[in-house]
């Protein structure tokens, strides 16, 4: 039952608050843009490697380059958003798709040119751990990871509840033709919305890249499982988001679980873990599209 | 002489991989230029052509399933039919999801098929690859039968344009057209609108799979890479806007036009250093991108726009 929780419960839970920090700009994006951007998974490898390069020069801790990381995931989306995605505010939303697409790959040669295409890490050697009960270890960057992804959700969740810019980006994700109504600002909002998704970002990158290691596609693998999260919590709803989040992270950790069984084999080859993600997400845009908290649908 | 010789056979790879993304992106087009259905899997489709028809025609091998040393047709028309019946059983299931939402799904599926394509080493012989497929008309050795095989990928391309071209402009097409512009319109018209964009689907899937099979027999390899989106999903979706979507000449040449740009700049890093080799090889994809982005706020309906027949 230890193992259960150590190695697979636990670092569900981790592997889902990153997840979570993706997922809550990816909703909110679809809900107040209204298409998928593609190029999410690249902001968060360009924050990854913005707080490289801090580390590597400064020789500081990657959780001491957060800030560094955070202004550069702010810049870079809302350079992007000026340049790719605002001429394109009365066309099709196919269009911004396509568009996306373009820009994270783009976004990912850029990267490549500049960081190289090898895995990095921002620390060598073990990680340290601590013993929390018998058989039971955590490892000191997990705490930290859930301590930071909890603290930021739980500042967007302030700022959403009690700003007014805040209200207004909840009010024109829920319905953005009745919030325009009421006179909300809509490019001020939308720079808002980049604000907080493109830092969100940046962080997430950060994280997976303690809690792995980083590569230029480390982003881009991270589609799926955001995506997935946006539409089971349901479009548009950052709080949905975060709990289809976790639902994603610790589900695609049990896949692997090999004692379900009973024979030691496990459900699934943790290679194909994505896969877990893209099967939750396929069921629920069939069955039930809006997602556990009745999002939008386009 | 040698130079001039370097330079026609350069020429002639051009022009054989070019009409083989012609012959992708009129699948794309079909499914998205006529039908409306907005697939990002081409890759998936492409690497499922292009393993199908390794697996068929390579030599006998201990390293993976086959090696079954079959006739290079066999191998494409299998290729064929099993992008056909992927597509039919994707298609079944994802196409009842609209915009976005396909291109979510599609994508995943490809990425869980790259994914399959590295992992089971008993099918794919994972990382390692196909090697040993062989190309038809070898025998005839350097340059004849590259020739031979740019006829045949110009031949099967010219084949699959004139189809398309009398498809589109046949009741077919139109009804194809009209689902793109107004589904509930055209199922009131009583058109099973459901049953036309599988058709779409599948026909579009089996000339990318088609289009990898070929690129397979062309490479005399098959790796992991042929599932990469970057190269075919990315370049296959800019050609087409490029080129002009919903307009089958647009199409293809906007495939040979991206194909030239992309392989050019390959040349280009041959110049270099080696040390700007690789960056050159990543500068490149930023260049399409941003061509992309040029023909996308510039001019959207691409080189050659789609032809809006109306009645007088």
């Amino acid at each position: 039952m230890t193992e259960l929780f150590t190695y697979y419960l636990f670092p569900g839970l981790i592997l889902g608050s990153i997840y979570a920090l993706g997922a809550i700009g990816v909703s909110l994006l679809f809900g107040i843009l209204r298409f998928a951007h593609f190029a999410h998974g690249d902001l968060m490898t360009f924050g990854a490697y913005v707080a490289f390069s801090m580390v590597t020069l400064f020789n500081i801790s990657p959780y001491m380059a957060i800030p560094a990381s955070i202004v550069g995931g702010i810049g870079i989306s809302i350079l992007i958003d000026k340049v790719c995605y605002r001429p394109f505010r009365q066309s099709k939303t196919i269009v911004l798709v396509i568009s996306s697409l373009g820009v994270s790959l783009m976004l990912r040669s850029i990267i490549q040119i500049f960081w190289g295409v090898d895995y990095e890490v921002y620390f060598s050697g073990i990680q340290p751990s601590i013993d929390v009960a018998e058989d039971f270890r955590i490892k000191i960057h997990h705490i930290w990871i859930m301590l930071g992804s909890f603290s930021l959700i739980f500042l967007t969740h302030l700022f959403l509840k009690n700003t007014k810019l805040g209200k207004a980006m909840r009010a024109m994700s829920d319905d953005s033709e009745l919030a325009l109504i009421t006179g909300i600002h809509t490019e001020r909002v939308i720079t808002a919305t980049w604000i907080i998704g493109g830092s969100l970002a940046a962080v997430a990158g950060i994280f997976l890249g303690i809690d792995t290691q980083l590569s230029p596609s480390m982003g881009w693998d991270q589609l799926l499982p955001l995506f997935a999260a946006a539409i089971l919590g349901g479009i548009g709803r950052p709080y949905g988001a975060i709990a289809g989040a976790m639902i994603i992270g610790v589900a695609e950790e049990l896949s692997s679980y090999p004692g379900f069984l009973g024979e030691n084999a496990p459900l699934l080859s943790p290679a194909y873990k994505t896969g877990v993600a893209f099967f939750i997400m396929v069921v629920m845009l069939i069955f039930k599209p809006t997602g556990l908290f009745r999002g939008r649908q386009f | 002489m040698d130079i001039l010789y370097g330079w026609m056979m350069y020429g002639l790879s051009l022009l054989t991989v070019g009409g083989i993304y012609g012959i992708i992106v009129l699948g794309l087009n079909l499914q998205w230029g006529i039908t409306g259905l907005f697939n990002i899997g081409i890759a998936g489709f492409f690497a499922v052509g292009a393993y199908s028809t390794a697996i068929l025609t390579s030599p006998a091998t201990e390293n993976h399933v086959g090696g079954f040393e079959l006739p290079v047709a066999i191998g494409l028309l299998g290729s064929m039919f099993f992008s056909g019946i992927m597509a039919f059983i994707i298609g079944k299931i994802c196409l009842r999801l609209r915009g976005d939402y396909l291109a979510i799904a599609t994508i995943g599926l490809a990425e869980i098929l790259r994914l399959i394509l590295k992992n089971e080493v008993w099918l794919t012989s994972g990382p390692r690859g196909i090697p040993g497929i062989p190309r038809p008309f070898e025998e005839l050795g350097q340059p004849w039968a590259e020739i031979a095989f740019l006829l045949i990928v110009l031949t099967i391309l010219f084949i699959i344009y004139l189809a398309l071209q009398r498809a589109i402009h046949s009741p077919w097409g139109r009804v194809m057209r009209a689902i793109r512009e107004n589904e509930k319109a055209a199922a009131s018209t009583g058109k099973d609108v459901d049953g036309l964009r599988l058709e779409a689907f599948v026909i579009g899937s089996i000339f990318m799979g088609l289009g990898g099979a070929l690129l397979s027999h062309s490479m005399k390899f098959v790796g992991p890479s042929a599932s990469d989106p970057l190269v075919t999903t990315f370049l296959a979706w800019v050609m087409l806007t490029i080129g002009g979507s919903g307009n089958n000449k647009g199409a293809v040449i906007g495939a040979f036009i991206i194909w030239t740009v992309w392989s050019a700049s390959e040349l280009l890093s041959g110049v270099l250093s080696f040390k700007w080799m690789n960056q050159l090889s990543y500068f490149r994809v930023f260049l399409i991108g941003f061509i992309l982005q040029i023909i996308l706020q510039k001019k959207p309906e691409g080189i050659i726009p789609e032809k809006v027949y109306q009645h007088k």
